[in-house]
């Protein structure tokens, strides 16, 4: 069995043949990179769609293959080394990956925007915040510098930047952490998109500006009625903001879920060992959970499961066979919606 | 203060309108005035003595290249050879017509470095900024391209680099019989341009990798924005560095031509020129040479202690 076999046959996390109605509809997209140690493999057939209003939770380790994925989407992947061997990206039912390069370029901020991780690093230092949030508008637009900063100073305010008429033509090293990630989530906006992909947008910030800023960000998603594309690794985000989840491993999803249904019977093996090691108050002197052993090399992903060699449920089925994402049902066998899970003995780790 | 008080009301007015989100918390104090790289790197530089220094005495020698009649009366190409021949300078004559003395053909030395200022300036500052502009842009375009561009633009910078620049310069100027300061000029940016190319593709590949302008991407910035509003101001410094420094290096070339009588054609000042006709009364009469030598090296001294002072501005690593 070849990989193309077993991902052509992978349900979408929700249903529907169609993708008229899906704000984004990623099918079968695989991304590698060309090295000199070889063809690194960084996703491997990746199914998920977004509805507008709607947020979905990529979650996995690093090099999990959800900020490849991503970057794919946005079109910014360095091409060379990155390539694109097979898979859509559709975007309101059209293929992103056949348009031409303006093409791309217009969607990008205007219909399709990206929040980064690290915002001091994501600002350009020799640029007022003020010129940058304009320079929105005056690409996309064509608005007059005035015009456009004007709108900067609305973009400003409608993410609490205090006294935004003021620090309008500050620079980013003036701003704090906090306040520079609100910015970067303005410039986001600007041009009110529907779609966003934050890639760890909290990851940098303190743990008290955190809930601030994904708060701000659940609120405006809420406002614009847009769809939102939250990378993360951090759970504890996710349980507040997230409709769904997709959980990554190796460039392959392994499970998918509405999001309390996976805090509550997760039915991966990874997915519970993630689980397993968030520190809880009621464990407390335990020795804390952790998966043994390492994210696989991505230049030799493991036979049949990728997660094989780490799992504690691994028989010689996983070392051979690669699991399909299959609809994950209840044990009298009435379907979950939206649930699937690619592992061969899902059954047994849901209702075990 | 007045600034601090305007924030406070203005955050509150912003937690009023966020209603019951939580109140921002990390707001800092609004500085007087928002202040980029370029200023900070020019209140630096106003404090360093070293640039003060540098920098008045460039503003002097520009000021001289451009108006040398306001300083003298006596004419820089007219001599008296029976009245003035190597006339012994009168150092208390100050800005007087014989205060550095008089030449083999009895012209008034003092006019003569005054007006060659002027040539020497021209060539200095036209090659840099010749090679700036050309060697910039060639350095941007194989930086940011890469691939095929980079290749091609290497590797022709590598056959420049190995052409000696005054050796080389000397073979084209040969080829002319009428050298005026454009033919210089040209001659020494065709051999030039390779360093600042050298130096920006450097600095763009570095930049070009940086998150901003990722993100200046992914926000929908077409090339010509990102290459120019986004890269550049954030490569520049280095080849600011490297041109202000070449600058003083130029000013020597034009000269060493002109010495070696390859340089500007025999009617126009030259410090170079006149530093060669120096040199057969070196023995007697050492001050036709002494000052046009010191005011080339005065001159060139000022620039690299200029291009100098820049770098150490512009140096993050040295804040």
């Amino acid at each position: 069995m070849t990989i193309t076999d077993i991902t052509a046959d992978v349900p979408a996390p929700r249903s529907g043949e169609d993708s008229g109605g899906k704000l984004l509809d990623v099918r079968d997209l695989h991304v590698e990179f060309h090295t000199r140690d070889g063809i690194a493999k960084a996703v491997n057939g990746v199914n998920y769609s977004v509805d507008a209003g709607e947020t979905l939770a990529v979650l996995g380790e690093s090099g999990s293959g959800k900020s490849v994925t991503a970057q794919a989407i946005m079109g910014i992947l360095d091409m060379p080394p990155g390539k694109i061997p097979q898979g859509e990206i559709l975007f309101r039912g059209q293929d992103m990956l056949k348009m031409s390069a303006e093409e791309r370029r217009k969607i990008r901020g205007n219909k399709i925007a990206m929040i980064f991780q690290d915002a001091l690093s994501s600002l350009n230092p020799v640029l007022s915040v003020g010129y940058q949030l304009g320079e929105m508008f005056r690409v996309h637009q064509g608005l007059s510098k005035k015009a456009a900063k004007a709108k900067a100073v609305e973009l400003m305010d409608r993410v609490r930047i205090p006294a935004a008429k003021e620090r309008v033509s500050d620079y980013p090293h003036q701003f704090s952490g906090g306040m520079r990630q609100r910015i970067m989530i303005a410039m986001a906006l600007a041009l009110e998109p529907d779609l966003i992909i934050a890639d760890e947008p909290t990851t940098a910030l303190d743990v008290t500006v955190q809930a601030q800023v994904m708060e701000l960000l659940a609120e405006l998603q809420r406002e614009y009625h847009m769809g939102l594309i939250l990378i993360t690794h951090d759970l504890g985000v996710v349980a507040d903001v997230a409709d769904k989840i997709a959980v990554m491993y190796a460039g392959r999803i392994v499970e998918t879920a509405p999001v309390h249904e996976l805090y509550k019977r997760p039915a991966h093996p990874y997915t519970r060992g993630l689980l397993d090691s968030i520190p809880r108050l009621d464990r407390k002197g335990q020795e804390l959970y952790a998966i043994k052993g390492l994210p696989p090399n991505l230049l030799k992903i493991p036979t049949g499961c990728a997660f094989n060699p780490r799992c504690p449920k691994a028989q010689d089925i996983c070392r051979t066979d690669v699991p399909v994402l299959e609809p994950v049902t209840e044990q009298d066998g009435s379907p979950l919606p939206g649930r699937g899970s690619a592992c061969h003995f899902w059954k047994e780790t849901i209702h075990g | 203060m007045p600034d601090l008080t305007k924030t406070s009301s203005a955050s509150e007015e912003a937690a009023a309108v966020a209603g019951s989100t939580p109140v921002i918390t990390d707001a800092g104090p609004v500085p007087e005035k928002p202040r980029s790289l370029g200023a900070d790197a020019w209140r630096g530089l106003r404090r360093n003595p070293l640039f003060v220094i540098s920098g008045l005495l460039v503003l002097l020698i520009l000021f001289v290249a451009a108006f040398p009649g306001l300083f003298t009366s006596a004419s820089p190409t007219i001599g008296d050879p029976a009245k003035h021949f190597l006339g012994k300078p009168n150092l208390g004559h100050v800005f007087q017509e014989d205060w550095f003395g008089y030449d083999g053909t009895g012209r008034s030395l003092y006019a003569r470095v005054l007006y060659g200022a002027r040539n020497s300036i021209i060539v200095g500052l036209g090659v840099t900024i010749l090679v700036t502009i050309f060697g910039g842009l060639m350095g941007m375009l194989a930086g940011y391209f890469g691939g095929f561009w980079d290749s091609l633009i290497s590797r022709l910078t590598d056959v420049f680099f190995g052409i000696p620049f005054l050796l080389g310069s000397m073979v084209v100027l040969n080829a002319f019989t009428h050298r005026t300061v454009w033919v210089v000029m040209g001659a020494l940016a065709f051999l030039g341009w390779t360093q600042i190319t050298r130096v920006m593709r450097g600095a763009v590949i570095t930049t070009k990798h940086a998150d901003y302008v990722v993100a200046a991407r992914a926000l929908g910035a077409g090339t010509r924005r990102i290459l120019f509003r986004h890269i550049l101001p954030n490569a520049i410094a280095p080849v600011i560095v490297v041109a202000t420094i070449s600058l003083g290096t130029y000013i020597v070339a034009e000269s060493t031509l002109s010495y070696l009588g390859l340089g500007l054609s025999d009617d126009s000042i030259s410090w170079g020129s006149d530093i060669s006709d120096g040199t057969q009364f070196i023995r007697n009469f050492p001050h036709v040479l002494l000052f046009p030598a010191g005011a080339l090296s005065i001159t060139v001294l000022a620039f690299i202690m200029m291009g100098d002072a820049v770098r150490e501005a512009l140096d993050p690593k040295l804040r």
